[in-house]
C-alpha cells in the first residue's frame, strides 16, 4: 500500500508523459487526478494508523548503491512525521491537479503539465519516505528538476527560461551544502541511514574537525551544511533571490512547488536531522539568526511588490522565515504544525490569485485592478479568509500555528530567541499590512485597468472553485482541528521518535498583552490599510516620493539580484573567457603543440615533411622518432 | 566453454569484418550498402560475444580470467589475454558504443563511406585489445595503434580544420607515447618480463619508480585528457565526424583512466602516493578551469568537448584517493560519461545533420518542431549534470564521497565544479532547444526518425537503468576494485607502520 502511495504519481507521470499525445488531453487529466487521488487517500490513511499509535514502517524497494562500507536502498520510511508530511504533500497535490484542469485549459501542453505535476508529486514523496540521506537527495534534487521544467513551462518565454535555470542553480549551491553535510556524515558515522546516524551522534559530540581552516564541533559543521541545504532549497535569506523569480511558471505551480510542498522541504530536513540539530547550539542559533531575518526582509519586500504573485511569493518566503526560526528555538513539533497550516492557507492564497489572474485575462499587477470583488465573488470570499488565515485572525489556521511559534520563541531564553521574538511580532503586522494591501487593491477600490476589459471578467469555473472551496475549510479549520494533537501537551505521544528533543519540550503560557499584540494589531492593520489604500492614497504616495531611496531599496528586493550579478555571474564568465582565450588559446597552445609546430615547421620546411598533413609523413616521424630513442636506449 | 578463446575471438572479430569489407567491390552505392550492412552485423556480433563473456564471467573472482597466452618475441612478448570486472566493464562499454556508432555513421558519412567503417573497426579491436592486455608491449601496441584510424578519421573526415587539429593531436599523443615507451623498456630490463600479472605482485625499485610513473603519467595525462595537455580534445571533437567524436569521447579516453587504474596504480604503487597530490592539483584546475571555459563556448561540440575535460576530472580524483568508493566512482564515472557524452554528441549531430551548423546562437526553440529530440535531449543534459536518477550521478557521488575521506579539500573544491556543470549545461539546453524559433529553417525541422530513435534509446535506457539501479556496474567491478584499492591502502598502511 505504500508502494502504492508513492508509484501512483510516478505511473501518472509515465502516462501522461510518453502516452499524453495518444490518448489526449482529457484522458491524461483524469488518470494523473486518480493517480493522485489514490495516494491522498492512502495518505490519510497512513495519518491515521499514526494518530493511533502505529509503529514506524520501513520498506526496503530495492538495492540502490553498494560500494564498500557504503550501502543503501531505495527504501519507503513512514513515520508520524512522514505520514503529515504526504498528507500535505498528496491532498495539496490532488487539489492543485484539479484545479489545472481547469486553470491551464487554453494550454496546448495539457498532458505535459500534468505529467511533470506528478512527477513533482513523486520525487516529493520519494524525499520525505526517504530512510537515508541519499534518497533524500534524490528526491531533493529531483523536486528541483520538477521545479526547473515547470517554471520553465512556457519554454518560449525568455525570462520563464532564465527565472529556471536561476532556480535550479540556486538551489544547487544549496545542495553543494546538503553534498557536504552527507560527505561529512558519511565520513565520521560510517553510514548515512538516518537511523544509524542519529545512534552514532552522541557519541560523536566531542569530535573536533579541522575544516576550512577552522576547527570547530562536528556536529556543528554538519549542521550547518544541512541547513545551507535547507536554505537554498527553502528561499531563506542570500539563497532566496530564485523564488519570486519562479512565479513565471503557472500559478498552480506556484501553489504546489513553490508555496505548499518543495519549499517547505528545508524545514522537513531540519525537523527530520532533529537528533543532530539539538546538540548543535551555534547551529540552532543561525537558523533563528537567518530565518527571523528572512521573515523580515521578505516582508519588507511584499510591501511594495505590484505583481499579485510576487507579493504572495514574499510572504511565502517570510513564513518559511518563521518555521525555520520555530525549528532553531527547539520546536519542531511547532515548526511542522506551521509548515501544515501554511500549506493550506498559501496554497489557497495563490490560487485565488490565480483565479484572478485567470479571471482578468493573464494581468498580474494589481495596480492594473481594483474593484472587482462584485464580479468574482466566490474568490473574493476565499482570498479573504485566505488573508484572515495568513494573518492570525483567531480561531482560524495560522492563529494557531503562528501563535504558537511567536510563544516559543518568547521562552527560549537566549539572545538570538530575544531577536526571533521582537522580529517575529513586527512581521506578523507587516504581514497583515501587505496582506491587506493586496486585497485592497485587487478587489476594492475603482478600477484601474482598461475599461473594455472590466467587462469581460468572469467567476472561474467549478474545476477551480472546488478545490478553492476545499482550501478554504483547510485553512480555516486544519489549525483548530489538529492543534492539540500536533502542539498540545501530549504532543510526544503523536510524534515520538519522529522528532528528537534534547529536554522535554513543554508550551508555556506567555503574559496576555504578549499573546494580544498580534490580534490587536491584525484588527487594527485591517482597518488602518483601507484607509490608507483605498480611501486616502495621497498619504502613502507622499510618503514614498520623500522616502523615495528606501522605496527603491524595498522595490528592487534590497539589491540582492544586482550585487549576486556583479560578484558571481560577470565574473565567472569574464574569468572563463580569460582562461579559454589567455590560458588555453594563447599560453598553452601558444608554446605548447603551435609552438612547437612552428619550431618544427621551420626546420622541416626545406624537407617539406610537413606541409603536405598526410599521414604517412607523420608516421614517418614516429618511426625516426622511435629509432633515434631506440637506439639511444639500447647502446 | 574454457577452451574456446574467446577474448582473442572478441578482440579479432572486428579485424574479420574488416577482411569482408576489404573484398566488397562494385559501384558506389552498392558498396557503401554492403558495407554498412557487414559493419553493422560485425560489430553487434562483437556485443553479443561480449555478452557471453559476461554470462561466463565469476563474479566472485577478484583475478583475472578467460587467461590465453602465447609466446610471440621469445623471452620478450608474450601474447597474453585476461579480464578482470573492470577490464570487462570498459569492453562492454566498447562493444556496445561500436554498433551506435556505426549505425550513426552509415546516413551520414557520404563520402567513402567504406574505408570510415574499417577505421572504425579497427579501432574497435585496438580498445578491446587495451583492455584485455595483461602484456605490457601488447598492451602499448594496442594502446597507440588505435590512434592511427582516430587520426585517419579526424583528418580525412573530418570538418574544415581538420588537418591542423589531427596534427596537434599527433604531436599531444607523440609527446606522451614516447615516455611511456621508454618506461615500458625500462620496465623489461630492470624486472626481465612484461607480464602483467607477474609485475603486479614485484616491487619495482623504488628510486625509478617515480620516473617510471612519469613515463606512464606522460601518456595517460595527455589521452584522460588532464590540464594542461588538453587543448587538443575540443579541436578534436570540433573537426571530428559525429561518430568519430563518440568513439573519441566514450573509449579513447577511457583507455588513460584504465591505464592509471591498471599500471599506474598496480605497478608504481610508491610513485602513485607520491604524485598523487599532482594529479589532484592537475584534477582541480581541469574540473574548475575547464568548467568556466566551457560556460563561454558558442560551439556546441566545443562546449561537450570542455565539459568531458572536467568530467573526467572526477574520475582522475578518484583514482587516487585509493579507497574503494573513489576508484569504484571513477570507473562508474567512466562508464556513464562514456554513455551520456556519446549520447550528448550524437544529439549534437542530430541537429548538425539537418542545420549544418554547430553555432549555439543560430539555434533556439528546437522543442517547437522537435519535442521528442527535446525530450532525449533533456534527459542526457541532465545525466551529465549529474542528476540523481542518471549514470552521471552515481559515478560523481561516489568520487565525492571517496575524496572527502581522504581529504575534504578536494572534494570540496571538486564539488563546485557540479555546480557549473549545471550552469553549462543547462544554458545549452536553453539555448539551443527552448525560447523562440527565430530561425525560419528551425520551424520545419522534422523530429527523430526511426534510426535516430534507435541510436539514441539504448544510450537513454542505459543513463536511467544506471542511475536507479547501478548495482548492475557496480556487482560487475566490486570485486576488481577492491582489490586495487585494498592494495593501495595496505601499502600505505605498511609505509606509515615503517616510518
Amino acid at each position: 500500500m505504500a508502494y502504492l502511495i508513492i508509484f501512483s504519481p510516478l505511473l501518472g507521470f509515465l502516462i501522461a508523459g510518453l502516452l499524453g499525445r495518444k490518448i489526449g488531453d482529457i484522458a491524461s487529466q483524469v488518470i494523473t487526478c486518480f493517480l493522485i487521488f489514490v495516494s491522498t487517500v492512502l495518505s490519510f490513511f497512513y495519518l491515521y494508523l499514526f494518530i493511533n499509535g502505529s509503529s514506524v514502517l520501513n520498506f526496503v524497494i530495492f538495492k540502490w548503491i553498494a560500494s564498500g562500507d557504503l550501502n543503501l536502498n531505495w527504501s519507503i520510511y513512514i513515520d508520524t512525521l512522514t505520514s503529515v508530511m504526504l498528507v500535505v504533500v498528496t491532498s495539496i497535490s490532488f487539489l492543485v491537479h484539479i484545479y489545472s484542469i481547469g486553470y491551464m485549459q487554453h494550454d496546448p501542453d495539457k498532458p505535459r503539465f500534468m505529467g511533470y505535476l506528478s512527477l513533482f508529486t513523486f520525487a516529493m514523496l520519494m524525499l520525505v519516505t526517504s530512510d537515508n540521506f541519499l534518497q533524500l537527495f534524490f528526491g531533493w534534487e529531483g523536486v528541483g528538476l520538477a521545479s526547473y521544467l515547470l517554471i520553465g513551462f512556457w519554454f518560449k518565454k525568455p525570462s520563464a527560461n532564465a527565472a529556471a535555470i536561476k532556480a535550479f542553480i540556486v538551489n544547487r549551491v544549496g545542495d553543494f551544502g546538503l553534498a557536504i553535510a552527507v560527505f561529512m556524515i558519511f565520513k565520521y558515522t560510517g553510514s548515512l541511514n538516518f537511523s544509524d546516524v542519529f545512534q552514532k551522534m552522541p557519541s560523536l559530540l566531542n569530535e573536533k574537525i579541522y575544516f576550512l581552516g577552522n576547527e570547530g564541533s562536528l556536529i556543528t559543521y554538519i549542521c550547518v551544511f544541512l541547513f545551507i541545504g535547507a536554505m537554498g532549497k527553502s528561499a531563506q535569506l542570500f539563497l532566496h533571490t530564485w523564488l519570486p523569480d519562479a512565479m513565471e511558471g503557472p500559478t498552480p505551480v506556484s501553489a504546489l512547488i513553490h508555496a505548499a510542498t518543495m519549499v517547505t522541504a528545508g524545514v522537513f530536513l531540519i525537523v527530520r536531522c532533529s537528533p543532530l540539530f539539538e546538540y548543535s547550539e551555534v547551529a540552532k542559533d543561525l537558523i533563528i539568526l537567518i530565518g527571523a531575518s528572512t521573515a523580515f526582509f521578505a516582508a519588507t519586500v511584499g510591501l511594495v511588490q505590484n505583481d499579485i504573485k510576487k507579493i504572495i511569493a514574499y510572504s511565502t518566503c517570510s513564513q518559511l522565515g518563521y518555521m525555520f526560526f520555530a525549528a532553531g528555538v527547539g520546536a519542531y513539533h511547532i515548526a511542522i504544525f506551521h509548515l501544515f497550516t501554511h500549506a493550506f492557507f498559501k496554497a489557497l492564497l495563490f490560487l485565488c490569485a490565480g483565479s484572478v489572474i485567470h479571471s482578468l485575462n493573464e494581468e498580474q499587477d494589481i495596480t492594473k485592478m481594483g474593484g472587482i470583488y462584485k464580479k468574482i465573488p466566490f474568490t473574493y470570499i476565499f482570498m479573504i479568509i485566505g488573508t484572515l488565515a495568513i494573518t492570525g485572525f483567531p480561531l482560524l489556521s495560522g492563529f494557531y500555528s503562528k501563535d504558537a511559534i511567536l510563544e516559543a520563541a518568547y521562552f527560549s531564553n537566549s539572545y538570538f530567541g530575544g531577536y526571533a521574538t521582537v522580529i517575529g511580532v513586527l512581521t506578523a503586522i507587516l504581514t497583515s499590512i501587505y496582506s491587506w494591501r493586496l486585497i485592497y487593491k485587487t478587489f476594492h477600490g475603482n478600477y484601474r485597468g482598461e475599461s473594455d476589459k472590466y467587462k469581460n471578467i468572469h467567476e472561474s469555473p467549478l474545476v477551480i472553485l472546488i478545490p478553492l472551496f476545499l482550501l478554504t475549510l483547510g485553512a480555516a479549520l486544519s489549525g483548530f482541528v489538529f492543534k492539540d494533537l500536533f502542539i498540545g501537551n501530549d504532543h510526544q505521544d503523536f510524534w515520538r521518535t519522529s522528532i528528537f528533543f534534547k529536554d522535554e519540550f513543554i508550551l508555556k503560557h506567555p503574559p496576555l498583552w504578549f499573546l494580544m499584540i498580534t490580534p490587536i494589531f491584525g484588527l487594527l492593520v485591517i482597518v488602518g490599510a483601507y484607509f490608507l489604500y483605498i480611501k486616502n492614497e495621497n498619504i502613502l504616495e507622499n510618503i514614498k516620493n520623500s522616502n523615495l531611496p528606501f522605496y527603491n531599496f524595498l522595490l528592487n528586493k534590497w539589491y540582492f539580484d544586482e550585487i549576486y550579478d556583479f560578484i558571481f555571474t560577470r565574473p565567472s564568465k569574464a574569468i572563463g573567457s580569460f582562461f579559454w582565450h589567455k590560458g588555453d588559446i594563447k599560453f598553452i597552445d601558444g608554446f605548447g603543440p603551435n609552438g612547437f609546430a612552428k619550431i618544427i615547421k621551420i626546420i622541416s620546411e626545406r624537407a617539406v615533411l610537413f606541409q603536405s598533413g598526410y599521414l604517412y609523413h607523420y608516421a614517418f616521424v614516429i618511426l625516426i622518432g622511435l629509432t633515434i630513442l631506440l637506439t639511444y636506449l639500447l647502446i | 566453454m574454457s577452451d574456446i578463446p574467446i577474448l582473442s575471438l572478441i578482440i579479432f572479430i572486428p579485424l574479420i569484418g574488416v577482411l569482408f569489407l576489404l573484398f566488397i567491390k562494385g559501384d558506389k552505392d552498392f558498396v557503401d550498402k554492403t558495407s554498412g550492412y557487414v559493419a553493422q552485423l560485425t560489430s553487434i556480433v562483437t556485443f553479443l560475444a561480449s555478452i557471453l563473456i559476461l554470462v561466463n564471467f565469476n563474479y566472485k573472482d577478484p583475478n583475472f580470467q578467460f587467461i590465453e597466452q602465447h609466446e610471440w618475441i621469445v623471452n620478450f612478448v608474450n601474447y597474453k589475454v585476461g579480464i578482470d570486472g573492470i577490464s570487462l566493464s570498459f569492453i562492454l562499454l566498447t562493444t556496445f558504443i561500436t554498433p551506435i556508432c556505426i549505425l550513426a555513421t552509415i546516413n551520414s558519412v557520404k563520402n567513402r563511406l567504406r574505408e570510415f567503417l574499417i577505421a572504425l573497426l579497427l579501432m574497435e579491436t585496438m580498445m578491446i585489445g587495451v583492455f584485455c592486455s595483461l602484456d605490457l608491449f601488447i598492451f602499448y601496441l594496442f594502446f597507440e595503434a588505435g590512434l592511427i584510424p582516430m587520426f585517419l578519421i579526424i583528418g580525412i573526415w573530418g570538418g574544415e580544420r581538420r588537418v591542423y587539429s589531427a596534427f596537434k593531436f599527433f604531436l599531444y599523443t607523440l609527446f606522451g607515447s614516447i615516455f611511456m615507451l621508454i618506461s615500458v623498456i625500462y620496465i623489461y630490463f630492470d624486472t626481465g618480463t612484461l607480464d602483467v600479472e607477474k609485475l603486479l605482485n614485484i616491487q619495482i625499485n623504488k628510486d625509478y619508480q617515480k620516473y617510471l610513473w612519469l613515463g606512464f603519467f606522460a601518456s595517460f595525462a595527455v589521452k584522460t585528457p588532464m590540464w594542461p595537455v588538453h587543448t587538443w580534445l575540443p579541436d578534436a571533437h570540433v573537426e571530428a565526424p559525429t561518430s568519430g567524436s563518440v568513439i573519441l569521447a566514450a573509449i579513447l579516453l577511457k583507455m588513460a583512466g584504465y591505464g592509471f587504474i591498471r599500471f599506474s596504480l598496480g605497478l608504481f604503487p610508491d610513485a602513485s602516493v607520491y604524485f598523487a597530490p599532482l594529479v589532484f592539483v592537475l584534477s582541480i584546475i581541469a574540473i574548475i578551469y575547464t568548467s568556466l571555459v566551457a560556460l563561454v563556448q558558442k560551439d556546441m561540440k566545443k562546449l561537450i568537448a570542455y565539459s568531458s575535460v572536467a568530467h573526467m576530472g572526477f574520475v582522475t580524483i578518484g583514482i587516487f584517493v585509493f579507497n574503494k568508493q573513489g576508484i569504484e566512482g571513477s570507473i562508474f564515472q567512466m562508464i556513464s560519461h562514456g554513455i551520456i557524452s556519446s549520447a550528448l554528441f550524437l544529439c549534437v549531430g542530430v541537429i548538425y545533420d539537418r542545420m549544418h551548423t554547430r553555432e549555439i546562437s543560430k539555434y533556439g526553440g528546437v522543442v517547437n518542431s522537435m519535442p521528442k529530440y527535446a525530450t532525449m535531449f533533456m534527459v542526457f543534459t541532465l545525466g551529465s549534470l549529474g542528476l540523481p536518477g542518471t549514470s552521471g550521478f552515481i559515478g560523481e557521488i561516489l568520487v565525492l564521497i571517496g575524496a572527502f575521506k581522504f581529504n575534504y579539500w578536494i572534494a570540496f573544491l571538486a564539488a563546485i565544479g557540479v555546480i557549473l556543470s549545471a550552469c553549462y549545461s543547462l544554458w545549452l539546453y536553453r539555448r539551443v532547444v527552448f525560447g523562440e524559433t527565430k530561425n525560419e529553417k528551425i520551424k520545419s525541422l522534422s523530429d527523430l526518425n526511426a534510426r535516430e530513435y534507435l541510436i539514441l534509446a539504448p544510450l537513454f535506457i542505459m543513463t536511467l537503468v544506471l542511475g536507479f539501479y547501478p548495482a548492475l556496474l557496480l556487482d560487475l567491478i566490486s570485486l576488481s576494485a577492491e582489490k586495487v584499492s585494498e592494495n593501495m591502502l595496505n601499502y600505505i598502511n605498511l609505509v606509515s607502520r615503517i616510518k
